[in-house]
């Protein structure tokens, strides 16, 4: 069979069927067979979900944490990278000056009297992590959040800082986490007390 | 005479009666909600999955929270629908679904009816089969009311679409039994079953499979199922006709659905697979319980086959798109349902053995199948040649 037809449209072709597939019978006979031998095949695919959790790969973008350096103080140095990156607009700081006379704050400049991030209003693209120069943000892989009301979506810093904890206490650290040194922006105060940062650690490693 | 005389004097006919038709009633419902239960485990299965496994050991219990879930859920009456038809057609039904019941045989029955419980609520009737049809293709009245009644375009033409698809499915189903009938010399079902008595390969599919291929093709599409699910088919009809139904109200129509499908089920036992008769099991039933519990098994055990086969089927097959629907039961059914009589005729008429009839039913229908496949190539050849001529796109042969 020849039509005439345009050589730019792209014509899809009807499967041609055979006199004997025409008697529909025999297919549908093969198609109960493998109806049947899925249903005996005994091999379901199903996650029983609530009893079972699965196993979440360590690059998922979750809920979010703040990270502590190793004095356990907030990371974040209230730069407003995240802030401003976030397409979602759902991340809001109040910078303040770190409290120079308090010993455990002398060498920080700057740090987040609060930090809040509407977890509704996120997207989980990861922008914020991307654009931190400190590494102080991070998504998790956890992914069940779930929350009563819509305050309790809003988390703070303190909350933040608790999603930190138990994931570090759980030790599913996301595989970007850099958790030593500051990162670039503190580098070089670091090193001129500890020396070098240690090799192979996070993308800045 | 008072009414309670007379009520004892028509007691010991009247109470197997009474006896038969509480089973159904009791039956039934359940029975859909179990259905439900074991469609949703069987597709679980057939695609690879658990299915409902959280109430009770494997889900059993999954039937009655479902139950009771829908039986406490809130009536919802749209503001546009024809109120009094919009409750009337669910009943109808259920009604009808259950009426054709009456004559169903759900056990062993002997044709010699004696005295207490049998497993029919009318025994002997001498239209039992012809009785049946009428009633159960009355359902179509539910499924056509409820579309009109919702007042919402896509119920309408699910309600259309089933009117359509129940005048095409009747014929090739009234044909298809013609034979079987014209065979046992009766109407009535158990007789049509006490005449496959005899070995297994007096089964009335083993003689006559043209006609079980047509009976069970468009009895399926009389229960609305898949592949013949037009409708309800939610891609195109969201609910189709009982898309503005909720509640109590959807589930009448969905035990109505399932009960058709006991129904069909029941049908294709009984007049093609031989009814409560097994190989070791034949002859005429006798009184013995062990023996009647024996037949009832068996039957049940073929009526749970059929049944398990339909929802197979559902997970085997496309639905059918509306034309070739139609095409089906005009062009291929019926005329096929009709080759299948007049061969049943001849060889009545001139008294040649009937387990002639399987070979050359079967060989009629591939000839049949081959010489309209052979029609159809050359037809469309003709259309594309046309269309050639015409500078338009022609179908594929
Ligand atoms: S993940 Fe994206 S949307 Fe969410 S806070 Fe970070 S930048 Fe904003
Ligand atoms: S980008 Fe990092 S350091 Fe800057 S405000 Fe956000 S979390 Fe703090």
């Amino acid at each position: 069979m020849t039509t005439k037809r345009e050589k730019t449209v792209k014509w899809g072709e009807e499967p041609k069927i055979g006199w004997v597939e025409a008697m529909y019978l025999p297919a549908v006979m093969s198609g109960v067979a493998t109806a049947v031998r899925h249903a005996f095949s005994g091999k379901p695919m199903t996650r029983q979900y609530p009893d079972v959790e699965p196993e979440i790969p360590p690059n998922y973008r979750g809920v979010h944490r703040l990270n502590r350096d190793e004095a356990g103080r907030v990371k974040c140095v209230a730069c407003y990278m995240c802030q401003t990156a976030c397409p979602a607009n759902c991340i809001e700081i109040i910078a303040a000056p770190a409290p120079k006379d308090d010993p455990h704050w002398k060498d920080r400049d700057k740090y987040p009297a609060t930090f809040t991030i509407d977890e509704l209003r996120c997207i989980y693209c990861g922008m914020c992590e991307e654009a931190c120069p400190v590494d102080a943000i991070e998504l998790t892989s956890i992914y069940d959040l779930t929350g009563l009301s819509r305050e309790e979506m809003v988390f703070d810093k303190e909350k933040l800082l608790s999603v930190f904890d138990k994931t570090v206490q759980s030790g599913k650290d996301p595989v970007r986490t850099n958790r030593g040194v500051l990162g670039p922006a503190s580098e070089e105060a670091q090193s001129a007390k500890q020396g070098p940062p240690p090799p192979g650690r996070g993308r800045h490693g | 005479m008072d009414l309670y005389q007379t009520l004892t004097e028509m007691w010991p006919s009247l109470w197997p009666t009474l006896a038969a038709i509480g089973v159904i009633l009791a039956f039934v419902p359940v029975l859909g909600l179990y259905m439900t239960f074991i469609e949703r485990k069987l597709a679980a299965y057939v695609q690879d999955r658990i299915g409902p496994n959280r109430v009770g050991p494997f889900g059993l219990f999954q039937a009655i929270a479902d139950g009771i879930k829908i039986f406490l859920k809130e009536q919802i009456i749209p503001d546009h629908v024809y109120t009094f038809i919009y409750f009337v057609a669910p009943t109808i039904s259920l009604m009808t679904a259950m009426f054709a019941l009456v004559v169903m045989p759900f056990g062993p029955v002997p044709v010699d009816y004696q005295e207490g419980f049998r497993f029919v609520v009318a025994p002997g009737i001498d239209i039992g089969i012809l009785f049946m049809f009428a009633i159960s293709s009355l359902s179509a009245y539910g499924i056509i009311l409820g579309g009109w009644a919702s007042n919402n375009k896509y119920s309408l033409y699910g309600a259309i679409r089933s009117c359509a698809q129940f005048i095409s499915y009747e014929i090739p189903l009234g044909l298809s039994i013609i034979g079987v009938i014209a065979i046992s010399g009766s109407l009535n079902l158990e007789k049509i079953v006490a005449a496959q008595g005899g070995s297994i390969w007096d089964w009335n599919v083993f003689w006559q499979p043209l006609a079980f291929i047509v009976f069970f093709t468009s009895a399926l599409a009389e229960t609305n199922r898949l592949p013949f699910d037009l409708p309800e088919c939610e891609q195109e009809l969201v609910g189709g006709f009982h898309t503005e139904y909720g509640g109590i109200k959807f589930v009448l129509f969905f035990l109505a659905e399932y009960t058709h499908i006991v129904t069909v089920s029941f049908l294709t036992a009984l007049l093609f697979l031989g009814g409560w008769h097994f190989p070791g099991l034949t002859g005429p039933v006798d009184g013995s319980l062990g023996g009647m519990l024996l037949r009832t098994f068996v039957l049940v055990a073929k009526v749970g086959g059929v049944v398990a086969f339909i929802m197979l089927l559902r997970w085997a097959l496309p639905r059918f798109r509306f034309d070739q629907l139609m095409g089906l039961a005009w062009k291929g059914l019926i005329p096929l349902g009709l080759i299948n009589l007049v061969l049943v005729a001849i060889v009545l008429t001139l008294e040649l053995p009937k387990h002639l009839l399987a070979g050359t039913a079967l060989l009629l229908f591939v000839a049949a199948v081959f010489s309209s496949y052979q029609l159809q190539r050359s037809m469309n050849q003709t259309v594309n040649a046309r269309a050639l001529n015409n500078g338009v796109r022609g179908v594929s042969a």
